[in-house]
């Protein structure tokens, strides 16, 4: 389910690293040896084998990063991002592996589209990628998919990511029918009829400044919906990228009435609100929109206690051109992975509003297990997907230093804390600062 | 290598002062509000002369580049710089360059390139005014962006609203009518607010946005109450079929119209125009005596002219500029 180019496993011993892996029960400096890409041995002065020796000191290794909601924007325009320059990125920011949405030109609908990701995937792809495919065809929410096809011709799991499945019908069918595949079912709930020409979160700042508002429960009721309709079939689903009080609300009671539900939040979700939209900075616009801080605060409440158990980034590169333009012109989504980790730990781990371990652990384990795919960990015999991170040096984010090919990141200007400093993907060092 | 020094540095003529836009009354405070309103007092005493035209920006070049149709706006922009003397040059979208397709950063930098003073902007997007700060070097007024703001129709309304009673605070104005599309109610709310006006919004609830921090309310009787009854235009096409805000222009003419019988004698009205009679505003109200829609477009002449004066010279029109209008 998961590509990437074929590269000869790295020979390393990182020593002295605080390691931490939440899953493994590990936080603890000791060394670790890698053999031909896999974790060999964790221990007190191991030897090095004539292995290539990184010093750990002062640094922490962890588990590499998953992220489940990724746009890289290949096939149709590879002018702002490729599976190439994607995967670099992610490497850049800590990944050992991302998801990739199935919207682009043409939808990922057919065995034949995702084949050919999957072969560049495996010629381009500098950590491991995994494609969703469509719910429906061209994402048109009016016919299912071949999913059983592309089940077997390598699909993670299925979404209509950015154009929501409209008919409670067709949703029914799909949960229906996916079953067979063993694959998941990848919501993004909004309710169109609601938002329509939404551009901001309806509240105090869109009314202030005119926008037509996307409100909170454009996302909720179709929270709820699918909620009913995955207890109703029995089906396990996975809802993106969720930004309101409302929708953690009915998660909470989802869960606490035994369906099977997974969630993700976005960093910009956790740490921005839509205040900060006042700018007017077409970088600061995105689907769902930010919300207010009740919401924020919830969505924080919910990663922390596991409610939601996934960050996923949801990187949606624009070219310049496209986003230089008026606010309310711009499209919808910014981009994430190589800031991920460093934002969310100078503004949440820093100020004490989430321990190192649980965003970890929300960023590694939760994720993969979401998506059944192998948890990367720091353990004897596994494949090594480690990330070397630097907690005490700080960085400016500017938009030269961006391996993507876009640079549409809210961020831009901003000084983090927190700096990769080697990405360890399937065994190959994939990144080094 | 040695560098030839032209002048030493206490010769060096000053830089140029920091850029003033005018993109949203919020980038103002009351100091601001109560220059503007005295800089176009000023003015106004000068209209009354034989010679209508002041020097006092002579070379200067204003653009006016307008996305949007208009009339009283645009034609208030133009007149307000050729009788300050100034170069004017009005795009209009339409048989523009726009017309191909080309962006607006495009466009913008395009005119940016003869170097203009000022960039006057009217366009149907929120924030297409910032856009213009940010890649021209012209000190930049919004003349009204999308739903967002336009504040120049604010400071005229004032300006009227002071003319007429003497003072602004403690006045107490009903706006009514389509609040959520008019950027003209939301530049108001934050001037009156600046001047001490009481606001009441009026109009069918799913015109009245939700979250706005102000009095709202759906009940037209309120209006009996206030000093100044603001009648906003109701935009045919936020009517077509399908959107519902209201079930029919008819239901709201007689829900919400500002009709003779709601209005006390002598109660003032005022619209920022174009007005559509029988809809919004009775045609008896909009031709009484009580009605201010003319006073409003010729204060739109003179605070325009304020404006632009402020922004160029960042102070408040004094002894310099009315003796500068003595020469003339």
């Amino acid at each position: 389910m998961l590509y990437l180019k074929d590269r000869p496993g790295a020979n390393i011993v990182v020593r002295g690293a605080r390691v931490l892996d939440p899953a493994e029960g590990i936080d603890t400096v000791v060394d670790v040896r890698i053999d031909a890409g896999i974790v060999a041995a964790i221990g007190e002065q191991l030897d090095t084998n004539e292995h290539r020796v990184v010093d750990g000191a002062r640094l922490v290794l962890t588990p590499a990063f998953v992220d489940p909601h990724v746009h890289l924007r290949t096939p149709g325009r590879e002018d702002e991002e490729t599976i190439a320059s994607g995967t670099q990125a992610a490497a850049a920011g800590g990944f050992c592996a991302i998801l990739a949405m199935p919207n682009t030109d043409p939808v990922v609908d057919s065995a034949a589209t995702l084949g050919a990701l999957v072969e560049t995937a495996g010629r381009e792809a500098e950590i491991a990628v995994g494609f969703l495919a469509a719910i429906t065809r061209g994402q048109r929410g009016d016919e299912l998919t071949e999913m059983a096809e592309l089940a077997d011709a390598g699909a993670v799991a299925f979404s209509d990511d950015g154009v929501p499945v409209a008919s409670a019908g067709m949703m029914r069918r799909a949960l229906q029918y996916s079953s067979i595949t063993g694959r998941k079912l990848a919501l993004h709930c909004e309710d169109q009829s609601l938002s329509h020409d939404g551009h901001v979160h309806e509240g105090a700042v869109a009314a202030e400044l005119g926008f037509a508002g996307y409100p909170s429960v454009a996302e909720s009721v179709m929270v709820e919906r699918d909620l009913a309709l995955a207890a109703y079939e029995g089906q396990p689903i996975h809802l993106l990228h969720l930004s309101s009080v409302e929708s953690v609300a009915a998660l909470r009671r989802a869960r606490a009435a035994g369906v099977a539900v997974t969630a993700e939040v976005t960093p910009h979700h956790l740490v921005l609100t839509d205040d900060v939209v006042r700018s007017l900075d077409p970088n600061v616009k995105m689907n769902p929109p930010l919300r207010a801080e009740l919401d924020r605060a919830a969505l924080l409440d919910a990663l922390r206690d596991g409610t939601i158990e996934s960050i996923g980034t949801d990187h949606a590169p624009h070219a310049l051109h496209e986003k230089d333009v008026p606010f309310e012109a711009a499209p919808f989504g910014v981009t994430g992975l190589e800031t991920a980790f460093a934002v969310l730990y100078t503004r949440l781990v820093q100020p004490g509003l989430l321990p190192l371990a649980t965003l970890v652990e929300r960023m590694t384990a939760g994720p993969a297990r979401a998506f059944g795919l192998d948890r990367p960990r720091v353990a004897v015999g596994a494949a090594a997907n480690l990330v070397l991170l630097d907690l005490e040096r700080e960085w400016d984010v500017d938009a030269q230093s961006f391996r993507s090919r876009s640079r549409n990141s809210w961020l831009l200007g901003e000084r983090l804390t927190g700096v990769v400093a080697m990405t360890i993907a399937g065994g190959a060092v994939a990144f080094e600062a | 290598m040695t560098s030839i020094r032209l002048v030493r540095d206490d010769l060096r003529p000053p830089g140029p002062p920091p850029r003033r836009h005018l993109l949203s009354i919020a980038d103002l405070d009351r100091d601001d509000v109560q220059r503007l309103l005295g800089t176009a007092r000023t003015f106004e005493s000068a209209l009354d002369r034989e010679v209508k035209k002041l020097p006092t920006l002579k070379g200067r070049l204003v653009v006016n580049l307008f996305y949007e149709s208009s009339t009283r706006t645009s034609s208030s922009f133009e007149l307000a710089a050729k009788r300050l003397s100034a170069d004017t040059l009005t795009i209009k979208s339409a048989g523009s360059s726009v017309d191909k397709g080309e962006s607006l950063k495009d466009t913008a930098q395009t005119l940016g390139a003869y170097d203009p003073d000022v960039i006057v902007i009217r366009h149907p997007q929120i924030g297409a005014p910032q856009l213009v700060a940010r890649v021209t070097d012209a000190h930049v007024v919004n003349a009204g962006d999308g739903k967002h703001q336009h504040p120049t129709q604010a400071l005229l309304d004032l300006y009227t609203m002071q003319q007429e009673f003497d003072r602004l605070e403690g006045l107490h104005v009903a706006v009514v009518g389509d609040v959520l599309h008019s950027r003209v109610a939301r530049s108001l709310l934050q001037a009156f607010a600046l001047v001490g006006i009481r606001c009441t919004l009026v109009g069918p609830p799913a015109l009245l946005p939700r979250g706005l921090d102000a009095e709202m309310t759906t009940d037209i009787g309120v209006i009996r109450d206030a000093d100044v009854v603001y009648v906003l235009r109701m935009q045919q096409e936020r009517m077509e079929a399908g959107s519902n805000y209201v079930p029919s222009l008819r239901e709201y003419a007689a829900r919400w119209g500002v009709t003779p019988d709601r209005l006390r004698p002598g109660q003032k009205v005022m619209h920022p125009g174009p007005m559509n009679r029988g809809v919004e505003i009775d045609p008896r109200v909009a031709d009484s005596v009580d009605a201010l829609v003319e006073t409003q477009v010729r204060s739109g002449l003179v605070i325009r002219m304020a404006v632009l004066y402020d922004v160029l010279t960042g102070g408040p029109v004094g002894v310099r500029a009315l003796a500068a209008a003595e020469v003339a």
